[in-house]
């Protein structure tokens, strides 16, 4: 896989069949449905202790707002991950291009994804700091491996984002 | 010394002055001012602060460029908070009004960081 910035595009080439597939997860793997403790973890209360006036305007009046926020990010993800559409059968190697006006929802897509899959595994810091894990062994380590994929595509665009 | 504190004697001296205002300013203009509650509730709500929790998922250079956009900070200080949160586990980014606290703290969850407001006790 090569990653570069080419003018107005941030380019993913050379994508292998596994990677492009991780990629397709993005927005799948960025939902809060059915899990809890992800659910608690992206709409995390405003205050701590016992203000429940504010945790319920904020449930009311700002989470509707973040979950627009939220989705709209994932879904200008998911039709610039179309271009990885098509033959599924095909072992070429592919090539995402992804507009630089869209790197704001790709960062927002990518931590979504990351926290939503850590809060799922309920994964440990040092289990997230480990980067010399070895290779993928069960569901976990897949995981785990999306989790540091998805951190260092987002590293990428905010180095060539210059923010 | 005398028997009365001097507090006590100069409210004593002052007290029939400020009856008489206050029934001078009653008899002209009527009605408790305005700009009195504005200042009492401006006094009760000052003391809010906005705080940033530490997450091992966030990444450091994602929460920097956080601070920067969401705060107006330059790189070194959105950094120097950035490292607090990672080290101390949580970092004051701002004080002052309890509405633009609550603000911020939607603005951050918005980045997906950990953010509460905090009465500063």
């Amino acid at each position: 896989m090569e990653i570069r910035r080419r003018k107005n595009q941030i380019e993913i080439s050379e994508l292998d069949p596994f990677l492009a597939e991780l990629l397709r997860q993005i927005p799948a793997c960025a939902s809060t449905e059915g899990a809890p403790a992800a659910e608690q973890r992206i709409f995390s209360p405003p205050i701590d202790g016992k203000e429940t006036e504010l945790c319920a305007e904020w449930k009311v009046y700002v989470e509707p707002e973040l979950r627009r926020l939220f989705e709209t990010a994932t879904q200008t993800v998911g039709s610039d991950l179309e271009q990885l559409n098509g033959n599924e059968k095909s072992l070429s190697n592919r090539t995402l291009r992804i507009p630089t006006k869209h790197a704001d929802a790709w960062l927002s897509a990518l931590n979504q994804a990351r926290l939503v899959i850590a809060a799922k595994n309920n994964f440990t810091e040092l289990e997230l700091n480990d980067h010399l894990r070895s290779p993928i062994g069960s569901r976990r380590d897949l995981s785990l491996f999306q989790v540091n994929f998805y951190g260092f595509l987002q590293e990428f665009i905010l180095r060539e984002m210059e923010f | 010394m005398t028997g009365k504190p001097l507090t006590a004697q100069v409210v004593t001296r002052l007290i029939p002055e400020i009856v008489h205002a206050k029934n001078a300013a009653s008899s002209t203009i009527g009605a408790p001012t305005i700009e009195e509650e504005t200042r009492a509730k401006e006094a009760l709500d000052v003391p809010w602060q906005v705080v940033v929790h530490n997450d091992p998922v966030n990444l450091m250079s994602y929460v920097t460029m956080v601070f920067q956009r969401v705060f107006g900070y330059p790189r070194d200080k959105a950094e120097r908070h950035m490292l607090e949160v990672h080290h101390k586990g949580r970092s004051i980014l701002w004080s002052g009004m309890r509405e633009p606290a609550e603000l911020y703290v939607q603005q951050l969850h918005g980045y997906l960081l950990l953010a509460t407001i905090e009465k500063i006790s």
